[in-house]
């Protein structure tokens, strides 16, 4: 391992490309052999040689991107098997926007299947595996995003963040994610989990590789009639006070019961520095969060089970050989998908069957409404809200498989923010027991530049090192 | 047989037929519904296709402006209330010939509620997008028992806007004039092509039976997708005479789809109720609802042409055409449009004249239009004046319309070529009716006494005499001088 290389953030590689320090090919390759020699899962495709340099921003630095982003002529399979061996015709926006910027496309990463669960052990190509401690889940969905960024095998990744799929993983690895204001990241391309939530965004070392990444990853697409455009370029934070900022702590959520007491103290800890910073801090309440993970788990399943019905046999993908229709679709979807996305479909498509669409369908939505005033509220109040991101340090693999509810518990502090679409970034803020705790700090839409410049100022701060997880796959 | 309707207990036992329709129009916009590919006509398979018509995964739709713009055209015309805010919804189902497994399409929120065209109640008018095409090998042509079948996507996401009438029509004579008139509206809208032999406008009728005098509905089948006019009436009485027969029979109507074949005249179910589809309906989260802006409907509105009832009123009040003469012109804009160019070949003529003579070649015709006749306007109006000027009579006007529809032609040409000038005038046909009195001395008796019954036989011989060129009233004329009568 060339130790200079992989000490440059992704930010400073392509700083030093630009003033001709480095070689594009030589930093391509670093991470080209090291993706190749992933043993944490993390990767499921990786590339040979870069594609033809584009001058930008993003300098040549290359790119890990979730399997689930369409990469023409490149596997795309979301993680399943019914996509087995499906390349796309074209390319998600976001990506061409990044390569268009100059990043070049290093591999696509592993992923919970359709971006469907918190550990990553719902991927048709197997679990992925937490650099950290090999014992552990690195999260998920974008489980391979994570552990690839946190292991130095990519110098950044590219995931997606539905109920907390960027911000939940990144915390467990020990590296930063950000989940932009929805709508503000084209999704064409993405291959759809839940339409209303799903934000792709970057997961990184650190703040400022994040807000470089995110510069050139916003923008209006035609192409996606929900995009907006981003009121304001995306700046480089450089602040390293947090004077005059306030920070709302939705006390009783986080005292509530399954947050590790580990975990507790490192929010306790980072709440120490950033009164040291300047913050005040105060205490908020969002009393529909209780019914946060319940809606979520109506609206995104339901939609997830009109998303998934093109997944068929037909067209693309695998294919049960039957001889009807109605047996080629039955076993096709048997066969091609795993169980929690079995699961989902059918909670989903309960939900919005006819008789049961207002008891469930409606009614989350009715609750996303709440939760999205009640956070304007706070906002009213509060520059942001801060919360442990996940309620625990990453779980060994296999811990939660058996309990479905237990794994949609790690994602309590991150959904409302996901109902509500506003941005949220995960940073670390320390260990625990020797494995990393994310610090979550949300703010009202489009409110990232100011959220970027909080992160940064507490990340100066911590001083987290995370090359501690370098060595992970040398040996 | 005392029959029951609910609780009701009804009349009369004679039942008569209620009818709905529900027409779905293929939108003559640009591009396609919610993407930028150009409309199909007949290309080879799959040639006009992306990513997002494939249905191919991560792919988005965007809603087409143009076909909004069409459908508020459409309300419009139909007098339909204008949605400020509309949204689609996706209807989840599975099928081949539907990439996504849902159709997008419209649901609480449709673009246009109620209205009304001609005496008909409109219940609604929405947006969606049409279906791919499915083509099945082997011997059933239906996919189950298909060797194989395959799926051409050009058509697949084609703008349809669909118009669902109230059940108010009573026959299949008034659903194919009143489909008539819609498909004259349209195409005056220039909205669609509104052809229905290559589906452009296609057509699903609700259809269930009740007791003259009832306020209660039937149970009702639904006939699908009836391809031509002489189909759909065909369809509907065929329809109306099973039930007919069912419920003479003491039997109940089932609820379900049916297909019927115009060639066997069979009707057959697709699928019945207990197998209906929970279409599990839900706001499309890809596409935000759609506010309808003044600007939106000031163009709509600057976009309007004149649309038949207008274009009867004016044919009744400012062309003083009979009232049947303007509704027929009203409705069918073609032929409408000939009588205009028949009267504008020669303004001279009298109107009502120049629209009898469209009837009368029109009557000819059969499905046929008169443009696409033999017959050209300027040619039919050289015929109403050579008859209003007394070159020929009806009779011969007649004989040389039937030379013009099988043959084409100048009036005046084959007036000359077939000797048709009508003999006229006291000198030419003076000697003729005098001839004929004398050959029938009889009648001629009779007619000197008063009595005029005989008058027709005269008038008969004289036909003879000049092979139909004489003009029945100045023939009575010269008769009365001849025998000097007052």
């Amino acid at each position: 391992m060339n130790d200079a290389i992989q000490a440059l953030s992704a930010a400073a590689a392509a700083a030093a490309i630009a003033d001709g320090g480095l070689a594009r090919d030589e930093l391509f390759e670093h991470y080209r052999a090291r993706a190749a020699a992933d043993q944490l899962n993390a990767f499921t495709w990786v590339a040979d040689q870069p594609a033809a340099p584009v001058d930008g921003p993003l300098g040549g630095v290359p790119l890990a991107v979730k399997d689930l982003f369409c990469t023409e002529a490149v596997p795309s399979q979301a993680g399943s098997r019914i996509l087995e061996g499906y390349c796309p015709p074209y390319t998600a926006t976001a990506v061409t926007n990044l390569e268009q910027a100059g990043a070049a496309l290093l591999g696509k990463t592993n992923q919970d299947e359709f971006a469907m669960g918190s550990s990553n052990e719902n991927s048709a190509y197997g679990p992925v595996l937490n650099p950290w401690d090999r014992s552990r889940v690195p999260g998920g969905s974008s489980g391979g995003s994570a552990a690839a960024v946190a292991a130095g095998l990519a110098p950044w990744a590219l995931g997606t963040d539905t109920g907390g799929s960027i911000r939940q993983p990144a915390a467990l690895c020990g590296i930063v994610g950000l989940k932009p204001t929805y709508g503000a990241v084209s999704r064409y391309g993405m291959i759809a989990f839940a339409s209303s939530l799903d934000s792709a965004g970057p997961l990184t070392r650190d703040v400022t590789d994040a807000a470089l990444f995110y510069s050139q990853l916003v923008g209006r697409d035609s192409a996606d009639a929900t995009s907006v455009g981003f009121p304001e370029p995306i700046e480089l934070p450089s602040s390293e006070r947090l004077d005059g900022v306030t920070l709302a702590v939705p006390t009783a959520l986080v005292d509530g019961e399954g947050v590790e007491v580990g975990v507790r103290e490192s929010f306790e800890a980072s709440l120490e520095t950033a009164r040291q910073l300047g913050a005040t801090i105060t205490s908020c309440e969002i009393p529909s969060a209780r019914f946060a993970l319940s809606a979520y788990y109506v609206i995104a399943p339901a939609e997830a089970s009109s998303n998934l019905a093109r997944f068929d046999g037909v067209r693309y993908g695998f294919r049960a050989e039957e001889k009807s229709l109605d047996a080629m679709y039955t076993e096709t979807r048997h066969d091609g998908f795993g169980a929690e996305v079995k699961r989902r479909i059918l909670i989903g498509t309960y939900a919005l069957s006819s008789g049961y669409y207002d008891a469930y369908y409606g009614r989350a939505q009715r609750v996303r409404t709440v939760v999205a005033r009640e956070l304007a509220e706070i906002f009213r109040e509060a520059d942001f809200i801060v919360t442990p991101t996940s309620p625990t340090v990453a779980f060994a693999l296999g811990e939660r498989t058996a309990d479905p509810l237990a794994m949609y518990f790690s994602d309590l502090f991150t959904i409302p923010m996901s109902l509500a679409g506003t941005p949220a970034i995960s940073i670390p803020s320390g260990l625990s027991n020797g494995l990393p705790v994310g610090l979550q700090i949300c703010g009202p839409a489009f409110s990232e530049n100011k959220i970027l410049s909080a992160a940064r100022a507490l990340e100066q701060a911590i001083g987290f090192d995370g090359s501690v997880a370098w060595g992970a796959t040398s040996g | 047989m005392d029959l029951w309707l609910g609780e009701q207990q009804v009349v009369s036992k004679e039942l008569e037929p209620v009818i709905g329709l529900e027409i779905h129009v293929q939108l003559r916009t640009r591009t396609k519904m919610f993407c930028s590919c150009a409309l199909g006509f007949g290309e080879p398979a799959n040639t006009r296709t992306c990513p997002v018509c494939l249905g191919l995964p991560g792919a988005l739709p965007v809603a087409n402006a143009e076909a909004i713009h069409y459908g508020l055209m459409i309300g419009m015309a139909l007098e339909s209330e204008l949605a400020s805010v509309s949204t689609f919804h996706r209807k989840n189902y599975f099928y081949p010939d539907l990439p996504k497994g849902y159709q997008i399409s419209q649901f609480d929120l449709p673009l246009c509620s109620g209205g009304k065209l001609g005496e008909v109640t409109i219940n609604r008018v929405h947006l969606e997008e049409d279906a791919a095409k499915l083509n099945h090998a082997g011997a059933s042509g239906r996919i189950d028992g298909a060797d194989s079948s395959i799926v051409d996507f050009n058509r697949g996401g084609t703008p349809l806007a669909e118009i669902v009438t109230e059940p108010q029509l009573r026959s299949a004579e008034q659903a194919g004039s009143w489909l008539r008139l819609l498909r004259t509206t349209l195409r005056t809208l220039g909205v669609s092509d509104v052809n229905m032999e290559e589906g452009s406008l296609r057509c699903d009728a609700n259809i269930s039976l009740r007791p003259i005098g009832s306020d209660q509905l039937g149970t009702k089948t639904e006939l699908k997708n009836m391809n031509s006019f002489r189909f759909i009436e065909r369809g509907i009485r065929a329809e109306v005479e099973r039930q007919r027969n069912l419920i003479g029979d003491g039997q109940s109507i089932t609820q379900e789809t049916l297909h019927f074949d115009p060639k066997s005249e069979a009707i057959t179910s697709l699928r019945s109720k207990e197998e209906a589809h929970d279409y599990r309906y839900f706001p499309e989260p890809d596409l935000p609802p759609v506010i309808i802006t003044k600007a939106m409907l000031g163009r709509a509105a600057e976009a309007l042409p004149e649309l038949p009832a207008a274009r009867e009123q004016r044919y009744v009040d400012q062309v003083a055409l009979s009232a049947e003469s303007a509704r027929l012109f009203a409705w069918r804009a073609e032929l409408g449009d000939y009588f205009d160019a028949v009267c504008a070949a020669d303004t001279s003529l009298e109107p009502q004249l120049a629209a009898n003579w469209v009837t009368e070649l029109q009557g000819r015709l059969g499905d046929q239009e008169a443009e696409d006749s033999k017959v050209s306007a300027a040619a039919l109006a050289q015929l109403a004046a050579l008859v209003s000027t007394s070159v020929i009579n009806q009779g011969g006007a007649k004989q040389v319309l039937d030379e013009l529809v099988s043959e084409g032609g100048e009036p005046a040409a084959v007036v000359a070529a077939q000797g048709l000038e009508a003999v006229a005038g006291a000198n030419e046909l003076a000697p003729i009716v005098a001839a004929a009195l004398a050959a029938n001395p009889e009648l001629t008796e009779r007619l000197r006494g008063g009595d005029m019954k005989p008058i027709g036989v005269i008038i008969g011989d004289v036909m003879k005499r000049t092979r139909g060129r004489a003009d029945g009233k100045e023939v009575t004329l010269l008769v009365r001088q001849q025998l000097g009568l007052s």
